[in-house]
């Protein structure tokens, strides 16, 4: 009698212990899932549980080091065969002016900007759905639309976009801002995009050709979208002088051309405005391209660039408006790690607001993060990009062409409408009946994908999911509300 | 909803979602003998097009003197500009619409704009399609405002964005919208129009959320211009050959989409381009190749119209216009004061309006830029109130903040 009573204690001891789990499980993989989501562009098949063993401060901390991270050889092997990748900016050009000068072909020309863009994109797509370094990746990203180029701007942007991303944007997406600001102020990219390799000091003699005054389009980014932000309280005055301290600031064209460095950043002292100028209320003593190196830091380290991409950070990690509370502590780790990036990710990762239920299933995704996380989940290699490449296309985000200075946004209000909700049902479905499978081969059957995804999925999915065939299954899995959101 | 409830300073949050729950009524066309439908088309030219060699101040010698390059020469002259009037001419390349400026049915007004805006195009094309002034965005776009304000109940169709398959800001806010994406998008067959996969979707989207929403209102909106798409196609007209422009190819598909008995009612579409900081040209180059297919394709659209542009307002506006005096790389910068087309069969046209400020120095907005002497919101209140008949109380609703100047502008309409 005793012992009933006891073993009937002990089973239920034992049923309430383990329906605890169960909710500690599901709880755990709920946050497994939400660090997954905004670290990477998406577990891929069997991440969960393999994060359930490293533990989510572990993969946070291995992710902040990339360097640390040992890369899958065969991405690496794939990024070899890239060639164009590895060329500098002025050996890229000068051989598209060799090919393009020997065979007087300007479709010729044209190829070779076009193999170069082709192979940036190719490196791009397969690394975000492949590498190990999935924080990076996300990083990359964000800078690259934080400093955005166009690359149709015109056959040399073209050809450098490549260049732009593998040695300014990646070597730096998680060091200083102000390393990561100077670098992209140097590449033809940036020159080109934004014109300031033609801004030149008006009445200088040199007005000839294509130098004839100045060009404020990069000053003006400059302040409004790369540092300041439109109200960090900067005047149309403050435009000009930055354009003058900016002038000469360009490429290796004339007689630089010869001994041009391979970066293909030139200084032209005839061409620059050596006047003193007056920059946010501070004297700027006249001089060559010290100017710009100083006033570059003085950008990065002021206050109002601390709380711009403090706010841009936490509106990409946490929240389209993200709590006033983040930014403003955001910004004081900026300021006192002067601007370092990968101690501020650190802060924002560690922060209540990203830890909060309300943050998980909170952002939308882009065209990029949702093509991207496709084939993450379905576990499916990038083996032919450009069916993907086209549908980004379809989809408003064509890759490396956003026309504006802003980049692509990352908010709901962005991208969430009508029409691109049946555009990713169209694609999702077409995923189902297995039309990408040369693009996106080797993708995990449907009822395994289903599995996966059981933890997020709404009861309202659950029973749209029940009974449908395996190709439908797949369809409404990735069009399914829980998959559009992370 | 109150002013403050949807006014947000830029970069203080993002806006909400295009549509709001349980907006959604059904299709229903007119039954004839109803009074025409009155139309809205806008037409926004991002990027900020120079509006000084749009609408030429072809009697002011400050024009020529500061554009050595880029000045359009008088009229009469070689490549010159056509006469307007006797202050103004227009820029050659829009040609194809001079039978509207002689027809009164095209007017332009000049120095108008953000009077206290901005030279960011972010900025001021969100504050353009905000409705508001100054640098003040709304997380909704006038135009959505406007549908809010149209009697009788809306329908997913009745605005419709054309080209980008996401909504523009001017149409985001409470009341569905629709886009649709021109070009060979437009007719492509998509697994969603499959009964069986649609049976499955239509379940998962059964709900109220935005995203059920967003479905239904697509859904809705697809199959209404896909079945307005396929009688178009059986109509004799719609083989008629294009003028061999993207651009008029787009609006000869809009034409269709909007005229007759369709129930589309306001129409937006945005052009990019305009942003011309290098090699604008004078009577060749940058802006002429992208005003030529504009004003050929206005010519098409209106062709197109019929009878129904006698009940049809367009609206061509831009974010500002660009600085008075070239810049080094035979371009010219952002700026301020701009120009707005009007075309429309009511429209009292065959006028430049707006009080024009000159272009001394002294005269210039900072010293550089054409000044703003009517508010971009003058001419939207006045096609407002007299096509669409609305009331003073609806107009403040559609353009918060806003009160008409008297005198800034004569009546527009007849």
């Amino acid at each position: 009698m005793m012992g009933q009573r006891i073993a009937g204690l002990s089973i239920l001891l034992w049923i309430t212990a383990a329906s605890f789990n169960i909710n500690a499980g599901e709880e755990q993989s709920r946050q497994i899932t939400h660090t997954l989501n905004r670290l990477s562009f998406g577990p891929l098949p069997g991440q969960i549980a393999h994060l359930q063993a490293q533990g989510i401060a572990a993969y946070i901390e291995e992710q902040l080091h990339p360097e640390r991270i040992t890369e899958d050889p065969d991405l690496i092997r794939r990024l070899d065969g890239l060639t164009t990748l590895r060329l500098p900016p002025q050996t890229l050009y000068e051989q598209s002016l060799f090919n393009h000068a020997a065979d007087s072909s300007p479709r010729q020309a044209m190829r070779g900007f076009n193999r170069a863009l082709a192979e940036a994109q190719e490196a791009r797509l397969i690394r975000a759905v492949a590498s190990k370094r999935q924080l990076l990746e996300v990083m990359v990203d964000f800078w690259f639309n934080h400093f955005n180029v166009f690359a149709n701007k015109g056959g040399r942007v073209k050809l450098v976009v490549g260049d732009y991303e593998e040695r300014v944007i990646r070597p730096h997406a998680l060091g200083r801002f102000e390393t990561l600001l100077k670098a992209t102020a140097r590449h033809p990219a940036m020159l080109v995009y934004l014109d300031n390799w033609l801004n030149t000091a008006p009445r200088t003699g040199k007005g000839k050709g294509r130098y004839r005054g100045l060009n404020e389009n990069y000053a003006r980014e400059l302040l409004e979208l790369h540092t300041l932000g439109v109200e960090g309280g900067y005047t149309q005055q403050d435009v000009t002088e930055l354009a003058r301290i900016l002038t000469g600031w360009g490429l290796c064209e004339g007689p630089l051309r010869k001994n041009a460095p391979a970066s293909g950043f030139c200084f032209d002292p005839k061409r620059h405005d050596s006047g003193d100028k007056i920059l946010l209320g501070r004297r700027v003593q006249g001089g060559g391209p010290e100017e710009v190196e100083a006033t570059l830091t003085a950008l990065a380290r002021h206050p109002a660039t601390a709380r711009h991409i403090s706010y841009k950070l936490a509106q990409a990690f946490v929240a389209d408006e993200p709590p006033a509370s983040l930014v403003t502590a955001l910004s004081r780790v900026f300021v006192d790690s002067d601007g370092d990036i990968r101690t501020v990710l650190q802060a924002l990762f560690a922060s209540e607001a990203f830890r909060d239920e309300t943050a998980y299933q909170a952002k939308f995704k882009s065209p990029y993060r949702y093509l991207v996380s496709v084939a993450r989940t379905t576990g499916a290699a990038v083996a032919a990009p450009r069916p993907l490449l086209n549908t980004l296309r379809l989809m408003n985000m064509p890759l490396y062409q956003c026309l504006t200075p802003d980049g692509y946004k990352n908010t709901r209000a962005a991208w969430l409408s009508p029409d691109s909700l049946l555009q990713r049902i169209d694609f999702a479905t077409r995923v189902g009946r297995d039309a990408f499978r040369t693009a996106l081969p080797n993708r995990i059957p449907a009822t395994t994908l289903e599995t996966s995804q059981q933890a997020v999925l709404s009861p309202r999915t659950r029973s749209a999911l029940s009974g449908l065939e395996p190709a439908h299954k797949t369809a409404v899995l990735l069009a399914s509300p829980e998959f559009l959101h992370y | 909803m109150k002013r403050r409830d949807f006014l947000r300073q830029i970069g203080l949050g993002s806006m909400v979602a295009a549509l709001q729950p349980g907006r959604l009524y059904a299709v229903t066309p007119a039954p004839s003998g109803e009074p025409p439908l009155e139309r809205l088309i806008v037409v926004f030219l991002r990027g900020g097009v120079d509006g000084l060699n749009v609408v030429i101040p072809c009697e002011e010698d400050e024009y020529f003197d500061r554009r050595p390059n880029l000045a359009i020469p008088a009229p009469g002259q070689t490549d010159g500009a056509l006469k307007l009037d006797e202050q103004f001419a227009l820029n050659p390349a829009l040609e194809a619409l001079m039978p509207f400026w002689r027809d009164k049915t095209l007017a332009f007004v000049h120095a108008t704009g953000l009077a206290d805006g901005v030279r960011s195009h972010f900025s001021a094309q969100a504050t353009l399609e905000s409705g508001l002034g100054g640098t003040a965005t709304a997380v909704d776009g006038w135009m959505n405002r406007l549908l809010g304000q149209l009697p009788g109940a809306t329908y997913p169709t009745r605005a419709v964005s054309f080209g980008a398959s996401t909504l523009p800001l001017i149409l985001t806010g409470s009341s569905a919208a629709a886009s649709q994406p021109l070009g060979t998008a437009a007719e492509q067959m998509h697994p969603t129009d499959t009964p069986d996969i649609a049976r499955v979707f239509d379940r998962l989207y059964a709900g109220q959320d935005d995203l059920s929403n967003a479905y239904q209102a697509g859904k809705m909106a697809r199959q209404r211009l896909m079945a307005d798409l396929r009688q178009d196609m059986a109509a004799a007209d719609a083989n008629a050959p294009h003028p061999g422009n993207h651009f008029a190819a787009e609006t000869d598909r809009v034409a269709h989409l909007i005229r007759g008995t369709s129930r589309i009612q306001l129409a937006f579409m945005a052009l990019g381009g305009w942003d011309t900081h290098i090699a604008q040209g004078a009577g060749e180059g940058q802006l002429a190749h992208k005003l030529r297919p504009l004003g050929a394709g206005l010519a098409r659209l209106i062709q197109n119209l019929g009878p129904d542009y006698a009940h049809t307002t367009l609206v061509v506006l831009s974010e500002f216009g660009r600085t008075v005096a070239e810049n080094g790389n035979g371009g010219t910068d952002h700026g301020h004061g701009g120009v707005m087309w009007l075309m429309g069969g009511q429209l009292k046209g065959g006028r430049v309006y707006g009080k024009w400020p000159g272009l001394e120095p002294d005269a210039l907005f900072e010293r550089r830029d054409l000044a703003v002497t009517t508010d971009y919101r003058e001419v939207l209140w006045q096609v407002l109130q007299h096509r669409f008949r609305l009331q003073p109380e609806a107009l403040s609703r559609i353009l918060p903040g806003f009160t008409p100047a008297p005198e800034a502008l004569p009546r527009l309409f007849g």
